[in-house]
């Protein structure tokens, strides 16, 4: 299949970026979208043009580190997918893409497709741990946690802190990623010890940091390639009215 | 007030003053539609909250305050979001939220405008003084003749598009605004918060139904001086 890419092109952060049109030829439909790109970068290279820079890392669907936007949808069209387990299939011959970075003001542009997502690392920092003294192994079963809350706290901790909620977001918020580690820890018996700081620390940072405030669209839930659920909002809002008197 | 320049607090801010400015709604509609019961019916009732005095001053600088902090906050917290996204997409697919969601900072500003004048109507009798209660006689019983002040107004196209307009807006507003109260408190889950939204969106119906009913059944000739 061949399709018409129209891709992002920055030199970098300061430099002033406009959309670029590429051809992509002879596209396997078994290819992934990233092999897709390399593919496009290595007749660029040999023609003498800067590839185009994008993130990715596992190429497996689990670090996080891949994604664009690809005609308006972050990780493009395919539910719960990544860009790097997205696969040329779900495109038509002939068809015309559009790649554009994460946009928001928390992540400044790279290069190309390439954002900082550092604003997030700091939103995590901020509250996104718990304190253990660190000793010998406990035993076991010593703390009992009942499967629904561990599932709970698991479906919360499948974020892969890819930026697509932030991306997807008409007010370019973190929440759903602030919610779903929030929704993790306080889930947890070893967590609830300081989820009354946790929850005022990260949403405060996040502000800081240039994310804009949740308004519920929901748009992060229909993009995170991982279906993170806004419930964890739901979630992160009790844990806050909880912490208001604290 | 550390609550007031957190992202969530400011957000509960909205949601709370959002719950009384709706249920306001509810209560103003419920008094309204005293009119279909004749000028017996609005006249009485219109009578019976001023003779509340000084409590009627009270409960208006409330709602003032409501209103007051529900539109700052909601100018401030839009400007931020804005600002989040310096640079906008060249193409952005929304498949999730809605119309309703994506319009309200510009149909509160519109319901702000049609507050204003709808205050100037029938609160301070600026824009038609001659159909308001101080240019009319009173009714058999001696009360101000809101009833007969509503009727005659409503009669003009023009101010019955204007009501029918605002409450459009209002619908919008309230679409997505109920159910996003809910979520912000904290009582939606992975199963209720898509029956919330239908419930929103059926509640936001209603109330737009309710109060265009009055101008529409007055248009009508169903109710008449």
């Amino acid at each position: 299949m061949n399709l018409t890419l129209y891709v992002w092109r920055q030199n970098g952060p300061e430099g002033q970026g406009k959309l670029e049109q590429y051809e992509a030829k002879n596209v396997s439909p078994d290819s992934s979208f990233l092999e897709m790109l390399d593919e496009v970068n290595q007749e660029l290279i040999e023609t003498g043009i800067d590839p185009i820079e994008f993130d990715n890392d596992c190429r497996e669907g689990i670090c996080g580190t891949c994604g664009c936007v690809i005609n308006g949808r972050p990780h493009g069209p395919q539910e719960e997918t990544t860009a790097c387990q997205l696969h040329m299939r779900q495109f038509k011959d002939g068809d015309s893409l559009t790649l554009e970075p994460w946009r928001a003001t928390a992540f400044p542009i790279v290069k190309d497709l390439v954002v900082d997502r550092s604003a997030m690392d700091r939103i995590i920092e901020s509250g996104g741990y718990t304190s253990a003294y660190t000793g010998q192994v406990g035993e076991a079963n010593q703390t009992l946690i009942p499967k629904p809350l561990a599932e709970y706290a698991m479906d919360a901790a499948a974020c892969i802190g890819c930026g697509a909620c932030v991306a997807a977001c008409p007010n370019g918020s973190a929440m759903l990623f602030t919610s779903a580690k929030v929704a993790q820890l306080a889930s947890l018996p070893q967590g609830k010890v300081e989820a009354a700081e946790r929850v005022k620390a990260m949403t405060a940072t996040a502000i800081a940091n240039g994310f804009g405030n949740c308004s519920n669209h929901y748009e992060c839930e229909a993009a995170c390639p991982k279906g993170v659920s806004v419930k964890f909002i739901a979630k992160l809002n009790r844990e806050y009215i909880k912490a208001l008197p604290k | 007030m550390q609550m007031l320049q957190n992202s969530v607090g400011r957000k509960l801010v909205m949601a709370m003053t959002g719950l009384f400015l709706f249920l306001f709604v509810i209560v103003h509609l419920l008094g309204n539609s005293s009119v279909f019961i004749g000028a017996d019916g609005i006249n009485s009732y219109a009578e019976h909250l001023h003779a509340l005095g000084p409590i009627v001053w009270i409960f208006r600088l409330v709602m003032l305050g409501l209103f007051g902090v529900h539109i700052f906050f909601g100018i401030q917290l839009t400007l931020e979001n804005r600002a989040a996204r310096a640079i906008e997409y060249n193409e952005k697919k929304n498949p999730r939220t809605s119309f309703g969601a994506m319009t309200m900072i510009y149909t509160g500003l519109i319901l702000l405008a049609f507050l204003v004048y709808h205050l100037l109507h029938f609160t301070m009798h600026v824009t038609n003084p001659e159909i308001s209660v101080g240019a009319l006689a009173p009714d058999a019983l001696g009360r101000a003749d809101v009833f007969t002040m509503m009727v005659l107004s409503f009669q003009k196209i023009f101010i019955s598009l204007v009501y029918v307009g605002a409450m459009v807006t209002l619908l919008l507003h309230l679409s997505h605004g109920i159910q996003s109260l809910f979520q912000t408190v904290g009582w939606l889950g992975a199963e209720t918060l898509p029956v919330m939204e239908k419930i929103g969106r059926a509640a936001a119906v209603v109330i737009f139904a309710g109060f265009i009913s009055i101008p529409v059944s007055i248009l009508l000739g169903l109710i008449n001086v």
